[in-house]
């Protein structure tokens, strides 16, 4: 393992100090326990959005505080959802008395202790809602599995949901923005590397060198299918092909398409992979209107992309361009 | 002869002891099916437990000392484990509150709560490959030892025995909860960690009832 940390226990304190002094602007960052919050919450009268999960997908969820995102970000240890005192303490500090809503990307572990914080946090009478964000195409029959996964989707619907918040859109009204976002949302990743976790040391998993995992998550989990490296565009309509069939996206569509990096493709692969992407949604007859391009959603230094496409409507499109002041997205204002 | 809070105490610190020196095999096992974790959450969570053991007052029982694992647990671990052994310890505190000592029906009413505790969190069933696949067989031997006029210290070597037999039999199994799922088959031949992790926190439990330390 070759990474610049100090003690793989103090990665995440260490980098969400460094997060505070370099945006100060933005943001005051909270120790114990640890949580990061919009400089000048609680704002009255505005819903407080809090989301968080596992350390090592920056710039999510930190990177998205800020006016017209996240109120407060709540990182856990690496690849670990966070415990239920700091989701808490995170609530009750962007509480400005419309309620809060809590973004959870739906893995066990986030599930469940965003399930406690909101109960603990309806105790202290803060009114709480929660949206479970579950876009990922690769995981086909929740039967069998804990669900889809919340992967790229989560940053769509942090941003417009956000907006929604500061227009001052009532619990219910985030909420259901919120949800109607993931309802319309779909994503699929794949991995030429895996990645390394701090206090593991190892890569979380092994991939020859002409191997190529996809439909991967976004905490270095293994994906479903393991096949030989194919050119990119091969490559994209393997991924593009499943999301398109599965809400599904048809011909006259309005969608705003995302090109994520996993953390450690440079853009200039990410930008031919955009290329593939649009130049067949635009033969499917699929309007692209908005587009979002790199590193927003990572799995430290894996390798490796993922296509989120979300079907536009008037409403979610307004909401997309309004103004937007974070660390990792910043726009209009 | 019933566990008291000498016992209850000598499990935690056993147990945070073979949790860290199995930290490293449990975190391959996850690294495996999962993401590479749950050796480091269980270690911190009850390296974070012993320090508290100290501060226990005078009279306390084993319920007590439960339910301190449990918030430990839940306010230090994260992730999927951290909820669900913070809730078997809560429950299996709550099955036994007050008890100044546990005899065998005690001891099996406690992991029995507990268990009843992880699966209505986790909403697992047997075969599902997690560590429900453990507590229900150390249940059922708990159970039947109990039953059959076993003694606490007895009742516990045989949950901790069918444990890591359970534990054992989660390798063919495909799994259906958890991030293990989104494998697929792929997770079949591969050994649960919480299950795992289960047997070495019966396994303390057992060696600190059989080790006379119980009054």
């Amino acid at each position: 393992m070759k990474k610049i940390i100090n003690d793989p226990k103090r990665v995440v304190d260490e980098s969400v100090a460094g997060f505070g002094l370099a945006h100060a602007d933005l943001v005051r960052v909270e120790t114990d326990p640890i949580h990061v919050v919009r400089g000048d919450a609680p704002v009255a009268g505005k819903v407080g959005l809090v989301s968080g999960g596992g350390s090592g997908h920056e710039p999510l969820h930190a990177g998205f505080v800020g006016p017209g995102m996240l109120d407060a970000a709540v990182p856990g240890a690496v690849f670990t959802s966070p415990t239920p005192d700091p989701i808490l303490a995170a609530t009750k500090a962007v509480d400005g008395g419309k309620g809060v809503l809590h973004i959870v990307k739906n893995y066990t572990g986030d599930v469940l202790n965003f399930e406690t914080a909101a109960d603990l946090a309806a105790a202290d009478g803060i009114e709480v809602r929660a949206v479970v964000t579950n876009d990922d195409v690769a995981v086909k029959d929740s039967l069998y599995t804990a669900g889809r996964r919340g992967v790229g989707g989560t940053v769509l619907v942090e941003k417009i949901a956000g907006a929604a918040a500061e227009r001052g859109d009532s619990l219910e009204q985030v909420a259901e923005v919120a949800e109607r976002v993931n309802a319309n949302v779909r994503s699929m990743g794949m991995a030429l590397t895996p990645c390394t976790v701090p206090h593991a040391g190892e890569p979380s998993f092994t991939l020859a060198e002409d191997e190529v995992e996809i439909g991967i998550g976004i905490h270095g989990e293994p994906g479903r299918e393991r096949i030989k490296l194919e050119p990119a565009d091969a490559i994209v309509d393997r991924l593009l092909e499943p999301i398109v069939e599965d809400l599904p996206f048809s011909s006259g569509d309005r969608v705003l398409l995302f090109v994520n990096g996993m953390g450690g493709t440079p853009q200039i692969e990410l930008y031919i992979a955009y290329r593939r992407a649009a130049e067949s949604l635009a033969e499917q007859g699929i309007r692209v209107e908005r587009s979002l391009v790199g590193n927003y959603i990572t799995s430290l230094e894996m390798q490796g992309f993922s296509i989120t496409l979300l079907k536009l409507d008037d409403d979610m499109l307004e909401l997309w361009d309004a103004p937007v002041h974070t660390a990792a997205l910043r726009w209009g204002r | 002869m019933g566990l008291d809070i000498t016992w209850a105490v000598d499990w935690v610190r056993r147990g945070a002891e073979t949790l860290a020196e199995h930290r490293v095999e449990l975190i391959t096992l996850d690294r495996e099916i999962g993401d590479g974790d749950h050796g480091e959450n269980m270690d911190r969570g009850f390296q974070a437990v012993l320090p508290k053991l100290d501060d226990l007052p005078a009279g306390s029982a084993p319920s007590d000392v439960l339910k301190l694992v449990a918030t430990t647990l839940i306010s230090t671990v994260g992730g999927a484990a951290g909820p669900l052994y913070g809730t078997a310890f809560l429950k299996g505190s709550m099955a036994v509150a007050g008890e100044s000592s546990l005899d065998a029906a005690g001891v099996a009413a406690m992991l029995e709560a507990a268990r009843d505790g992880i699966v209505s969190r986790g909403k697992a069933e047997s075969g599902d490959k997690t560590m429900v696949d453990a507590w229900t067989p150390a249940v059922d031997a708990a159970r039947s030892a109990a039953d059959g006029g076993a003694s606490a210290a007895e009742t516990l070597r045989a949950a901790a025995d069918a444990a890591a037999t359970g534990a054992a039999a989660t390798e063919p199994l495909v799994a259906r909860k958890g991030r293990a799922s989104y494998l697929g088959e792929r997770s079949a031949g591969h050994r649960d960690p919480g299950a795992q992790s289960t047997v070495y926190l019966l396994e303390a439990a057992a060696v600190a009832a059989a080790n006379g330390t119980s009054a």
